[in-house]
């Protein structure tokens, strides 16, 4: 689960990590609002969308004068901001936050990650701060610093210093910068995150160490004892359809091409989509219906891949283990006649019970193309949508 | 002989009062040698007691000691998972197979790290399959997890993945071309987990009972490439490879918590790439995994 910029801030500085002081806004009075509260001569007037790449779109904008504010929040507010994360029709943006102008001497980078391969929280940082990470991690993979925190002994002491050297940060500034790893490190384990990225962490002309932006994702199966996080979630931000689908404890994710898919297993679901494309069309979703698929659930499984109205043919892939391809058959045959199904569907089937679900479906007097093998399935799919 | 567990492996189930674990203890003991394999339960609130025929004990370490039981298989809720698999390893079994979906990344992080301080401690080394993952079976002795029985067959192919439904699949066609498996292993879906392909690919390699192995991966992490490398060095068994993922964008968690591209790396084609460099007779149309290993062999 990801959450707004402003957000971020709001749990880093539960922390005790320094961020600039800032304001949450909704409307441009609002922010203007915000700036004459704050105080000071330079606000920041950015877009609070969940995506990344904002500056470089136009979402955030430098204001020295309460006019240029309004003027600023006039013109990003409601926008449809598009950056490299967003797609090409970008993401409208609701929220503004109004911050103060900072002293920008020097922009590191730090972030906190699990690293799947040493089973233990990466913590990463580098000089430079303020640019996209997978760049630099491209292009000068000496100016990324990694240390690997176990988490039954934390982050210690020699590690954040080596952090600290790593990146140059001036000998004055070195305290500061360490208490913030260590604080970003313990927001990492307290808040269940799988991301925590400060880009750009930035040294001010006081020596000072603050944090001038924040990234966070969150582990989905923690999200039960994590009840403050959870009230984050803007559903705005997020896909209508997926939210739709996770109501039926369905996987759903929306794609580009013309042929829904419904399957049972993340791997299958993936491996049927891949074999859609190797016969030669796109699929148009990934959506796993999970091991306890019921008439209802594949109902609604159906409703939401045709909500999508590119898509001009189904494919059902099942497996049946400890789910029967006769209750999937059911649902299939109950949920193409409760949604009038117009498009071509091709059912394949395997395993637990498969004769006794394609006799239901052979009998039930709908036009449903069965195959035997994946790849049969999607060249039948294919052909019939052409 | 198989890999990892036969027909005279005693195993412990913990959670086997729950919805899940019942349905599923109660499959596999009707599975070939189950009856015999299955001897112990673990719940503290239900010790004395028994289900099908089962006794349950108050903890691992009694199950084990009444018992002789060196294997569990865990099906505790998620919340209590991670401290199940604790459990496991502090009464010094052989291998912990965790079924359970939806641990907690963290949690799964402190216990992997309390195994492992363990052993450095110079502890016993209990072997984790899973989380997030179907099981094992070897054909017509044992079946521990949540498989379809009736759809594998005793041969002399491995089959290892980290997804159940393409395990299946993989395990189906095997059977319906009169192959067989060895032994079929799920490891799972998740990002912090036990047993990795690697491990898996040398247990096959060293199983006088395998003579070659279907290795099914999917986007995310870096096992494939890890356990390609090691086969190109030494299998020497021939391995059919499969990716799940081609079409999954950047970004996106493709229902597994562990298939997520978040770099290069992790693409199906650059792992694809990997398992070809390394000798594996790679294939982008997963209905032909079994037919491709057949003319292989």
């Amino acid at each position: 689960m990801k959450i707004h910029e402003y957000q971020g801030k709001e749990i880093l500085r539960k922390f005790g990590v320094a961020t600039p002081r800032g304001v949450p806004c909704f409307s441009v009075d609002e922010a203007v609002k915000a700036a004459e509260q704050l105080g000071g001569k330079i606000w920041v007037v950015k877009a609070q969308i969940h995506a990344g790449g904002r500056g470089k779109g136009g979402g955030v904008k430098l204001a020295k004068s309460l006019d240029e504010v309004r003027a600023h929040a006039t013109a990003i507010l409601g926008m449809q901001l598009k950056t490299h994360q967003t797609g090409p029709e970008g993401q409208k943006v609701r929220r503004l936050l109004i911050e103060d102008g900072a002293d920008i001497q020097k922009e590191y980078y730090v972030a906190a990650l699990t690293d799947r391969a040493t089973q233990k929280v990466a913590i990463m940082a580098s000089s430079e701060g303020g640019m996209d990470i997978e760049e630099v991690a491209h292009s000068t993979p000496e100016k990324i610093i990694k240390v690997f925190v176990d988490p039954l002994v934390g982050l210690t002491d020699a590690q954040a210093q080596e952090l600290a050297d790593g990146i140059g940060v001036p000998a004055a500034s070195q305290a500061q910068a360490i208490d913030t790893f260590k604080k970003l490190y313990t927001c990492y384990m307290e808040t269940d995150a799988s991301l925590a990225e400060i880009n750009p962490l930035i040294l001010e002309g006081n020596g000072n160490i603050k944090a001038l932006d924040a990234k966070f994702n969150f582990d989905a199966n923690a999200l039960y004892r994590q009840q403050e996080i959870v009230a984050y979630r803007d559903l705005d931000e997020e896909d209508a359809d997926e939210i739709e689908a996770s109501k039926f404890d369905l996987a759903y994710i929306s794609l580009d091409g013309n042929i829904g898919c419904l399957v049972n297993g993340a791997g299958l679901a993936m491996a049927t989509m891949d074999t859609i494309k190797l016969f030669g069309a796109e699929p148009a979703n990934f959506l796993d219906v999970g091991g306890g698929a019921t008439t209802e659930k594949v109902t609604e499984a159906f409703k939401i891949m045709l909500k999508n109205t590119k898509v001009k043919g189904i494919l059902v892939n099942i497996f049946g283990g400890i789910m029967k391809c006769d209750t999937i058959a059911n649902g299939v045959v109950t949920a193409a006649r409760e949604t009038h199904l117009a498009v071509p569907l091709v059912v394949r089937m395997k395993g637990t019970n498969e004769d006794l679900g394609k006799q239901i479906l052979a009998e039930s007097g709908l036009p449903i193309i069965t195959a035997d093998t994946m790849a049969e399935a999607a060249t039948k799919i294919v052909a019939a949508v052409k | 002989m198989s890999i990892l567990i036969n027909k005279d492996t005693k195993i412990i189930t913990q959670g086997i009062t729950g919805k899940t674990g019942q349905f599923h203890t109660e499959k596999c003991i009707e599975y070939a040698n189950g009856k015999n394999c299955f001897v112990a339960g673990v719940n503290p609130k239900k010790a004395g007691e028994s289900i099908f025929d089962v006794p349950i004990f108050a903890s691992v370490k009694e199950a084990k000691a009444q018992t002789g039981a060196t294997v569990s298989v865990i099906y505790v809720p998620p919340a209590g998972a991670a401290d199940a698999i604790w459990e496991a390893c502090e009464a010094d079994l052989d291998l912990a197979i965790c079924i359970t979906e939806g641990i907690p990344v963290r949690d799964m992080l402190v216990v992997r790290n309390k195994m492992k301080q363990k052993e450095a401690k110079g502890g016993k080394k209990t072997l984790l399959l899973g989380p997030n993952c179907p099981g094992l079976i070897t054909p017509d002795e044992v079946k521990i997890g949540i498989m379809p029985g009736h759809i594998h067959r005793k041969g002399r192919i491995g089959v290892v993945s980290r997804s159940g439904t393409l395990t299946y699949e993989a395990v189906a066609q095997l059977t319906e071309i009169g192959l067989g498996q060895s032994s079929a292993v799920g490891i799972g879906g998740d990002p912090i987990n036990g047993l990795k392909h690697i491990d898996i690919m040398q247990a096959f390699n060293d199983d006088p009972d395998t003579d070659a192995v279907i290795m099914i991966g999917e986007i995310g992490g870096p096992d494939e490439a890890d356990a390609a490398r090691w086969c190109k060095e030494n299998m020497k068994k021939p391995i059919v490879g499969f990716i799940a993922g081609v079409t999954a964008p950047a970004g996106k968690r493709m229902g597994h918590a562990g298939a997520l591209i978040s770099g290069g790396a992790d693409t199906a084609d650059a792992k694809l790439a990997i398992m070809e460099e390394c000798g594996f007779k790679v294939t982008r149309n997963p209905s032909e995994m079994a037919k491709l290993l057949k003319a292989m062999l």
